[in-house]
């Protein structure tokens, strides 16, 4: 039939029933918040069955009077009413405002509603800069067990455990005798092959152990903790409702493996599930307050703070947080949000640096604070990176989803704990070899972006010094390039080949991974090859023309490292197509306002070189594989379709199924909602004049019938439905009528046939409409779904319309 | 009602409020840490002349945290040892021990209490009801079909059998009801490739 909105049946979630914990909860709130966070349960999230929504009265923050109980609610895969949750609030409010001049105590009231919504940012900054805090610690710990144990106390990771040793060496920085690598502990070698390869050996062991842990344990508590979280976070934000993808087992599991996954070596980041971590945290305090717990839009405000708070900790970048909150996740962004997202984020920046995990006050590992000028001309080889930027953004976003599409569909998709496995093995066996990629890959990039001065002895800085040289630290001139760098810079180039190719296989399984990091990785170490070339071909060509304006010899003018934080943001945009955001975080990794311009140059190059391949970034193109009911913002749509190509039903199909006024049975609702599974049905004056009155929801039909036939008394099969105002005039032989005006929506948006698809698409997104009805001379023609939209734009862009598959 | 809310299934809650006061911990930690393993003045000193590149580490405080105090066997004589300390950099570096020792030990604690019920989830429950019971009693739901987890109906068999208190029976409720919830999530995810592919 038509498939308005065919949601299959096994997605519809089993009834659950309501704890009485979650009034519990709600009375005295106040003093009760720390019991609050034991009893909200999965509870929380699901729906209520009718007659088990213990006292909503008598509660100190529900101020909403539901007509039936649970009407309002939203089953999981659906889309919410926008309009709807808006208009809740405002009159919440408004009941709100108009009490407070009761009564002192309602007075006050009034203002700890007022102040809910800081409250829960402060909590969320709280929470998420904690979590951030012991994942920074854990992984740093647990990355260093691979390769070896500290002696004295087991808990510090290579550079803590020599932190108060006086065995370092300017050569060997983290050489101290507490500190053994395996080998070491277990035969005494320290030289030599065997040690080499019982080291070898045992980093495997400990890989496959972590993310063999990492994945059982995402694979037993809880299967929503895998991969990045955006994608679903942007379809949440734009009204989807995934029930228990942002619950408390989500979150801790998260927590807990995300170490895992990262501690493994694994080529994947922490940022985009810290975003997932700290929407989490948002989800739960949101169940704290009616006000935010009962809205759905509300509860989406809150969300957008939390994931400014979750890339503000990742990163130590709280205004970049905000504006990548801005640009990449949310849907609806109103202002108030804007200073309630800074507060979070600056409360979790805050709270992550008096956790203080690096010891230094540092809240990000690859904080870089150099401040040497660049020039014009330098300018060419950042728009070169630029474009190696989008290129390798076009090829990981094509690769990746070309591998995720492959396990989606084929048997690959059987064995996730395998294939977690195969990739950890294969990981690990290529990246012990190469020094650059054995260590963390925060590692690599903080050393990458490091500037190379007298202080450094790493094999990257092996320059060949002047021994008479006078002059200050910082202001070392460019000198030719010694052995340690040409070794080093073949190892970078191994290592890479080894990233690129290994991160789209990484991206994805069933371990929560994020991109971040390895894109910036694959930056860096393209940047700082650029720029190891650019200084030595300056040092030794300075009489080229390019060269002799602004490079006199003896002078500082290249910096490698700038080029590798280039290449890293370049990278970085060309996946993600970040703009303003990724120069934000980038300059705020750095704190050098004078890089602003090459950094812009590099991500303006790589989103316009990406975007010639594709328009999509890779957050999008997780969404369209997934066939989440994604309308995106960004998307232009410039076909000269009208509304009646787009609408339901066609020539050729069912007619519409309506409802009248007052003419329909009981027994004619209930059989027309076992026989279709439409997600609404609009109600007309009678069939004949077709005049559409409003517009009613199948479940909140579904629950108003059943809860009247437990009811209320003489309410059998043969009772008239009637929305009207006034019961209809019947015969008093028939049974009572059944009221059900209140479930009615009388604003349904309607549009003539004649309205372009352009406005019609405009409407859908600015509104947040699920469905909109087509009229013709005040007649009702068809209806247009959210569906119907996306598969019509899926249509128009060539793609598969077929893969868009919820509502 | 609270005390049934209290005690019923919440663990990640509790857990939860663990690390919300681990915060204040934390803080609490920091205060009277400043032990002496704590700070450090970290001095390094490139190669000059035919002295090699040495590291100083001495625990003194930020006063005192130049290269004069803290580089002990000078190496070079009189009027060279400004031209060495000028290379020389010196910076001066805390840490919190007591916070990286909580946080691991925390972190270690939570892990195995995940990896012990995750055992007794897949391994020993299913051994356990077929000792209590034997095969018999093993009744498949129908949302068992096809899938791999015995232990679904393990409460609900106990449970009948036993003359439990009101409070048992919501936290057996509850835990079911939890792994309803998640063999549908892993039924989306794993199984039908349909959310997080």
């Amino acid at each position: 039939g038509v498939s308005q909105l065919t949601l299959p049946r096994s997605y519809t979630r089993p009834r659950r029933r309501s704890l009485a914990h979650r009034s519990a909860s709600r009375s005295g709130a106040l003093t009760l918040w720390t019991c609050v966070l034991l009893v909200s349960g999965p509870a929380a999230e699901s729906s209520l069955t009718p007659g088990e929504e213990m006292n909503g009265s008598g509660n100190l923050m529900d101020f909403l009077d539901e007509p039936f109980p649970d009407v309002g609610t939203y089953e999981d895969f659906h889309t919410i009413d926008w309009l709807r949750e808006k208009s809740r609030d405002t009159d919440r409010h408004r009941k709100i405002t108009s009490k407070s001049k009761e009564s002192i105590w309602e007075f006050v009231k009034s203002l700890l509603d007022a102040w809910s919504g800081w409250v829960v940012m402060l909590l969320i900054g709280l929470l998420s800069g904690t979590l951030a805090g012991v994942i920074d610690l854990a992984v740093d710990w647990m990355t260093d067990l691979k390769e070896g144990v500290c002696l004295s106390a087991f808990w510090y990771s290579h550079e803590q455990c020599c932190w108060t040793s006086n065995e370092t060496t300017f050569d060997n920085r983290d050489k101290c005798p507490q500190w053994q690598t395996w080998s070491e502990l277990m035969t005494g070698h320290t030289q030599g092959a065997g040690g080499y390869l019982l080291n070898y050996f045992l980093y495997i062991v400990w890989a496959l152990f972590f993310s063999f842990l990492a994945v059982s344990l995402v694979r037993v508590f809880a299967p929503y903790a895998c991969g990045s979280g955006i994608p679903e976070i942007k379809t949440i934000l734009s009204g989807f409702i995934i029930r228990g993808y942002l619950g408390k087992w989500t979150l801790l599991i998260k927590t807990v493996t995300l170490v895992l996954a990262v501690s493994s070596g694994l080529s994947l980041g922490k940022e985009g599930p810290l975003v997932h971590v700290a929407c989490c945290c948002g989800n739960l305090f949101c169940s704290l307050f009616s006000k935010y717990s009962k809205n759905e839009g509300k509860r989406r405000e809150v969300l957008s703070a939390a994931a400014a708070a979750g890339v503000s900790v990742a990163f130590g970048a709280p205004i970049g947080g905000v504006l990548f909150s801005l640009e990449e996740v949310s849907y609806y962004f109103p202002l108030k949000t804007l200073w309630r997202s800074f507060f979070a984020a600056l409360v979790a920046a805050f709270t992550l640096r008096s956790i203080n995990p690096f010891g230094n006050s540092r809240l990000v590992l690859f904080y870089v604070e150099y401040h040497t000028p660049w020039y014009m001309a330098e300018l060419v080889p950042f728009i070169l990176l630029g474009v190696f930027g989008g290129l390798w953004g076009t090829l990981f976003i094509r690769g990746n989803i070309a591998w995720c599409r492959r396990r989606k569909t084929t048997q690959l998709g059987k064995y996730p704990v395998l294939e977690v496995i195969v990739v950890t093995g294969i990981t690990a066996i290529l990246a012990f070899p190469n020094p650059y990629t054995r260590r963390s890959t925060s590692e690599l990039i903080s050393e990458l972006f490091n500037d190379c001065g007298a202080l450094e002895s790493s094999q990257l800085c092996d320059y060949v010094n002047d021994p008479n040289m006078t002059r200050p630290l910082d202001d070392i001139p460019d000198r030719p390039a010694g052995p340690g760098v040409y070794t080093a810079l073949w190892q970078l180039a191994l290592a890479l080949i080894f990233k690129i190719i290994i991160t789209i296989f990484t991206f994805g399984m069933k371990i929560p991974s994020g991109l971040f990091i390895p894109s910036m990785a694959v930056g860096a170490i393209a940047g700082r090859i650029v720029g190891i070339a650019v200084e030595q071909m300056a040092y030794h060509h300075h009489d080229w023309i390019i060269f002799k304006n602004w490079c006199r010899p003896g002078a500082d003018c290249v910096t490698p490292g700038l080029y590798a934080m280039v290449g890293a943001a370049a990278c970085l945009g060309g996946v993600t197509r970040m703009t303003v955001s990724l120069v934000v975080i980038m300059f705020e990794l750095t704190g050098g306002l004078e890089y602003i311009v090459p950094l812009m140059a590099a991500a303006v190059t790589s989103k316009w070189v990406a975007d010639a391949f594709g328009k999509e970034g890779i957050y999008e193109a997780h969404i369209q594989l997934n066939g989440y009911p994604f309308l995106d913002v960004k998307d232009e749509f410039t076909h000269r379709t009208l509304a009646t190509d787009v609408m339901r039903p066609r020539r050729g199909e069912p007619p519409l199924a309506v409802l009248t006024q007052d003419s329909t049975t009981v027994e004619d609702v209930e059989a027309l909602i076992k026989e279709t599974d439409y997600n609404g049905f609009p109600v007309v004056v009678s069939r004949e004049s077709e005049r559409l009155i409003g517009f009613v929801q199948r479940r909140d039909l579904i629950l108003a019938i059943k809860n009247a036939r437990q009811k209320q008394d003489g309410v059998v099969s043969n009772s008239v439905v009637y929305f009207t105002e006034d019961a209809p005039q019947l015969p008093a032989s028939n049974p009572q009528p059944l009221k059900l005006r209140r479930i009615l929506n009388l604003s349904p948006f309607t549009v003539t046939d004649h309205t372009p698809m352009e406005t019609v698409v405009d409407i859908f997104r600015k509104l947040g409409l699920r469905q909109c009805l087509v009229t013709r001379s005040g007649r009702l023609l068809g209806i247009i779904t959210k569906k119907d939209v996306l598969r019509h734009m899926a249509q128009m862009m060539n793609q598969d319309p077929e893969s868009i598959m919820f509502n | 009602e609270i005390t049934m809310s209290l005690i019923g299934m919440k663990v990640p809650m509790q857990l939860c409020l663990l690390l919300c006061s681990l915060r204040f911990i934390l803080s609490a930690e920091k205060s009277d840490a400043k032990s002496s393993r704590d700070i450090r003045c970290k001095c390094i000193c490139p190669p000059y002349k035919d002295v090699q590149g040495m590291i100083y580490n001495q625990n003194v405080s930020l006063k005192d945290c130049n290269c004069l105090h803290v580089v002990d066997p000078m190496p070079v004589e009189g009027k060279d040892v400004e031209a060495y300390c000028l290379r020389c950099e010196c910076t001066y570096e805390e840490r919190s021990s007591g916070t990286i020792k909580v946080t691991i030990i925390i972190y270690l604690f939570i892990l195995g209490l995940l990896l012990l019920y995750m055992f007794y989830l897949t391994m020993l429950e299913p051994v356990l009801k077929r000792r209590l019971f034997g095969h018999s009693q093993l009744i498949q739901s129908e949302d068992d079909v096809g899938d791999q987890q015995p232990f679904a109906n393990a409460h609900n068999v106990l449970s009948r059998s036993r003359s439990q208190s009101n409070m048992l029976n919501k936290v057996e409720h509850a835990q079911q009801r939890w792994r309803r919830q998640v063999q549908e999530q892993r039924k989306s995810v794993f199984d039908r490739h349909v959310v997080l592919s």
